[in-house]
């Protein structure tokens, strides 16, 4: 039973391969971002930030080992209690945590931080997948839903106390997996039309537009379907809802704190305020746009080697990236995540039981959105949200977590064949 | 129904490298201008200013050269200062400046270096400079201004200054920058193409807070300054000197050519002005207190004063007279004063005794000679063709026009023609007693010192000249001057008319300025005086030496000094002296001219 616990030729090594892959072009491009070539230090130097990712990456490697050696249902046995001392640590956070830019999202131990915050997703994943995995659980009824989103919604409801709105973000990304696993599809249309209405809400100047576009709309529907007085009335009540949304949301976004009421206004308009709020889209997008097709050069860029992009090591280290190896860069990179996520819905979907399935979804749907939107925001695509690209980024606390989240999934695929064949 | 679902997360998942990869082409690949502003941001052209050109005098010794100077700048977020008194006593400033400079470089950047104490001494640079590691935030930027060893020749070698809106938008190799020195007068202007050089661009990176972080691409496209030209100047250091002593405290033009090729030796115009002192920092204060002074000193006189040629315009009257021939050296008239004043002297006389007495009846009757040649029955038609030819041949001695020295606003004096007269009384209305003031050298003419000085030069070489110039050599190769002062202009007269000329202003100086005559050196001059109707007249002189073998040809004016044979005709024969024998061993004339009591 042991030896086959760690049986080497059932480890996808496809997702194995692209993961260090990303690492290694991370630990890279991390070095770029700091390299100074006044000052001659070398890949390895531990006083500069690529030195200490190389150790992140080392007892990220320890972590691997541990997650690989250990038992294929010790995850599954433990989900429940990892999860709840995460909800303990999250807590706790916004009492003990160390005040970092007006947050308190991370734990000071020593010289040593973390960020419960991220290791979080791991264990609500797992959470979401022991809670869901009985066949009997159907999210396509209401009680299974509500319950769901309980357990989803805890954590994010404590991570927006720090407040860390851009952590909390990332676990509606779930929703991906909830779909996956039935949850029905006008919640996805109901959510799209509204994040789509609130775009062009904030987006478009004049409101009167998108209330004439509106009422058209609706009147379309109604001329469409049964004209029954109830239907007429419900249509109309809708239209005037909306239109009234539209109109109210300016007034809830200035109520927004002035940071993130600026990130949003920087969206739609960069050359706002170039020099303020607009300064990190401005930078981000110039360093990455002045990469061309083939970029400047490994160490050659300007744009992030001389501090022009804020952030640009941690969440803005696309923008190394797109510097100095230019579009044919960025595709590799793209491709590789592209090829990744595929590989890791392949991996779920082939899995014997549903907890397995689920805690595979949960993990593409978090690198789903930290790629998308991490990459979207360093090139004005999507309001600046302080994620790190996973694996790329530098930190331990997001190299740990993602590294965790991934092969967590990795092991229990490894191990189906020892899995119970317990399917929905 | 949920089979389909994966499919849609992975085309979901496709969609999303779609976006970014799209959106990624369009702004790297489709859209240049991020290049240009990722250039703006981090790349800096830095100009790397040549060194000006070095001036040298005939000899070989220095004129104008280039003194480095230290500008202290300081950098605000830098700078601190732990013991304020001792700091104020080292850059002997008050508590009140110091406030008052950081405030201002504050105002500008909080990062970038402003200047705190514009041009510190060598003096006081050497005394601070080992101060300056206590003071973080300070340093030393080098740059470098004219200077001048002796303080001669302002007026020949000109000033530089910061170039000025005007000449900016004229420039049309864009060249210059806001900021830039530029020659604005003499030879610095002038040669201002030789002597600028060439700048030198540096592209380096800088931070986002505008710090220095290397060559760009390893210093590949940066490209060095290259020194301007030094120039050989005609000018004789020593010479000069001498002069500037002599006219000290005098107002008036010294202009000393070397006849066989048009050099000139010495260009004085006093009253001077220490050309140190239109340098650095001072250059406005200095430039607005000579600019008010009613003396003048900035007006370049030997090139822009005019004035009545007087006497010695006699000699060019007897040269055209002879080439005309409508004169000989037989030639007698008598000294008939109802004519025009004269002063005592035998008479008749020859054309040798009137140049010697300058006699000035005789030119009265010479002049009428040449102009009325009977050519027109109608005497004003005859006046007129008359004056137009004369004029022609007196352009052709280098008068009425600019000579085209290498100096800026050179005026070209005035030698009128039948336009002029027609323009004050109508064509028809005037003849030869209308003009005849013109036959002494006084009416309407006007000429400049340097055109006085070149004529001297003519006489000297029988009928030639070369266009008087202060450049001697480029960069020591002396065949590296503009061709312009190559050409041997002749005046259309011929050598022989000369000799008894010559003769006749030897003796001349026995007549009228015996303090020019020089023991075993010849000279021949001629004396002058510009009537001036403002006050006493100018007292003139050309003259050049030896006689036979001219190395020197001479025009002094001093205004208000009165007669000729006095003030210009002593400066005249000192200089000649010294430029001659490297001495003047004359110590009672120097003291007279220096005492300058000319009218006593």
């Amino acid at each position: 039973m042991r030896e086959k616990d760690i049986n080497i030729n059932r480890v996808d090594w496809i997702s194995v391969l692209i993961y260090f892959t990303l690492v290694m072009l991370g630990w890279f491009n991390i070095y770029a971002a700091v390299y100074d070539g006044q000052v001659d230090k070398s890949i390895f130097d531990f006083s500069i930030n690529s030195g200490k990712q190389l150790v992140w990456i080392g007892t990220a490697i320890g972590l691997i080992v541990i997650i690989m050696a250990a038992d294929h249902r010790l995850f599954e046995n433990l989900a429940i209690p990892i999860y709840l001392i995460f909800i303990g640590f999250l807590l706790v956070t916004p009492f003990l945590g160390k005040e970092i830019n007006g947050q308190r999202a991370w734990f000071e131990i020593g010289s040593f931080r973390l960020q419960p915050g991220e290791f979080a997703k791991f264990a609500t994943s797992l959470a979401l997948a022991k809670f869901m995995e009985r066949p009997s659980f159907d999210l396509s009824k209401k009680t299974y839903q509500l319950r769901a989103f309980a357990v989803l919604l805890l954590p994010v409801a404590l991570i927006i106390l720090q407040p860390d709105t851009g952590t909390a973000m990332v676990y509606f990304s779930l929703l991906i997996m909830f779909y996956r696993e039935g949850l029905p599809q006008w919640y996805f249309i109901l959510g799209f039309g509204f994040i789509a209405l609130v775009l062009l809400a904030l987006g478009i100047e004049n409101n009167l537009y998108l209330a004439g576009a509106i009422v058209v709309v609706m009147g379309i529907l109604i001329m469409m379907g049964k004209k029954t007085p109830q239907r007429i009335i419900a249509f109309s009540l809708i239209g005037v809802g909306l239109i009234l949304f539209t109109y109210s949301l300016d007034f809830v976004v200035s109520k927004l704190p002035e940071h993130q009421q600026n990130r949003i206004m920087v969206l739609f308009n960069p050359n706002l305020d170039p020099l303020g709020v607009g300064w990190n889209v401005t930078q981000s997008k110039i360093a990455i746009g002045s990469g061309g097709l083939s970029g400047k050069g490994y160490l050659e860029g300007t744009q992030t080697k001389f501090d022009f992009v804020p952030e640009q090591h941690t969440d803005f280290i696309f923008c190394t990236l797109g510097e100095e190896f230019g579009w044919l860069g960025s595709l590799v990179v793209i491709a590789l995540f592209v090829t990744l996520l595929t590989r890791l819905v392949i991996m779920a979907e082939r899995q014997k039981n549903r907890f397995c399935r689920i805690y595979g979804y949960c993990v593409v749907s978090i690198l789903m959105f930290h790629f998308m939107i991490n990459i979207a925001m360093t090139i004005g695509l999507f309001p600046v949200i302080g994620i790190p690209l996973p694996f790329f980024s530098y930190g331990g606390s997001s190299l740990w977590s993602f590294t965790v989240l991934l092969f967590i999934f990795i092991k229990m695929d490894s191990s189906r064949a020892l899995q119970l064949g317990r399917m929905a | 129904m949920n089979d389909q679902r994966p499919i849609i997360i992975i085309v979901f998942i496709f969609i999303i490298g779609a976006v970014l990869l799209t959106k990624l082409f369009l702004i790297q690949v489709m859209d240049d201008s991020f290049l240009k502003k990722a250039e703006r941001n981090a790349i800096q052209r830095v100009v790397d200013h040549p060194y000006r050109g070095l001036v040298y005098d005939r000899n070989g010794k220095l004129l104008v050269y280039n003194n480095p100077i230290f500008d202290l700048m300081l950098v605000p977020k830098e700078f601190s200062v732990s013991d304020t008194t001792k700091f104020l006593e080292l850059f002997g400033i008050t508590k009140e400046h110091l406030i008052e400079y950081y405030t201002a470089a504050r105002a500008y950047s909080y990062v970038k270096p402003s200047t705190f104490i514009k041009q510190i001494s060598t003096k006081d640079f050497a005394r601070i400079q080992d101060y300056l590691i206590d003071y973080p935030g300070l340093f030393i930027m080098t740059r470098s201004i004219r200077s001048y060893p002796n303080p001669i020749a302002s007026h020949a070698l000109g000033y530089i200054g910061e170039i000025n809106s005007r000449q900016l938008e004229r420039d049309s190799s864009n060249y210059y920058v806001q900021g830039d020195y530029v020659g604005l007068s003499g030879m610095e202007r002038y040669y201002e193409d030789e002597l600028r050089g060439v700048k030198g661009v540096k592209y380096k990176m800088v931070n986002v807070r505008g710090v220095d972080k290397g060559p760009f691409k390893d210093g590949d496209y940066d490209t060095a300054s290259v020194a301007g030209h030094n120039i050989t100047s005609s000018i004789d250091l020593e010479l000069q000197k001498y002069g500037e002593m002599l006219m000290h405290g005098k107002t008036g033009s010294v202009v000393a050519i070397e006849p066989k090729t048009g050099e000139i030796l010495s260009m004085i115009s006093a009253p001077f002005y220490d050309p140190n002192t239109l340098t650095g920092a001072e250059f406005s204060k200095s430039y607005q207190a000579l600019n008010n002074l009613e003396t003048k000193p900035l007006f370049n006189r030997p090139i822009m004063a005019t004035y009545p040629p007087g006497s010695i315009f006699k000699i060019v009257q007897s040269l055209i007279g002879l080439q005309e021939g409508v004169l000989t050296p037989e030639t007698t008239f008598a000294c008939n004063k109802s004519l025009v004043a004269c002063h005592n002297h035998p008479s008749p006389l020859n054309l040798f005794g009137a140049i010697r007495n300058s006699c000035n009846p005789y030119y009265h009757q010479a002049f009428r000679q040449i102009i009325n040649q009977e050519v027109s029955s109608n005497t004003y038609k005859d006046t007129e063709i008359g004056l137009n030819a004369w004029r022609e041949r007196v352009l052709k001695f280098g008068l009425g026009g600019t000579l085209g020295v290498d100096m800026p606003n050179e005026k070209k004096g005035l030698v009128p023609n039948s336009q002029y007269y027609d323009h004050y009384y109508g064509n028809g209305r005037w003849k030869y007693s209308t003009i005849y003031s013109l036959s002494i050298g006084q009416g309407e003419l006007l000429v400049t010192p340097i055109q006085m000085a070149n004529l001297a030069a003519i006489f000297a070489n029988k009928g030639y000249y070369y266009t008087p110039h202060l450049i001697k050599g480029l960069d020591g190769d002396s065949d590296q001057i503009p061709e312009d002062y190559l050409i041997k202009h002749d005046v259309g007269v011929d050598a022989h008319h000369f000799d008894m000329v010559q003769d006749a202003m030897v003796q001349a100086l026995y007549g009228t300025a015996q303090r020019a005559i020089i023991k075993d050196i010849k000279v021949a001059g001629k004396t002058g005086t510009a009537q001036n109707p403002h006050g006493e007249d100018h007292s003139v002189f050309i003259a050049f030496a030896p006689k036979d073998n001219p190395k020197i040809a001479i025009a002094v004016y001093v205004e208000n000094a009165g007669w000729g044979g006095r003030a210009a005709a002593s400066t005249a024969s000192l200089m000649i002296e010294k430029y001659l024998r490297g001495f003047s061993n004359r110590p009672e004339l120097e003291k007279y001219v220096i005492e300058g009591k000319f009218m006593n």
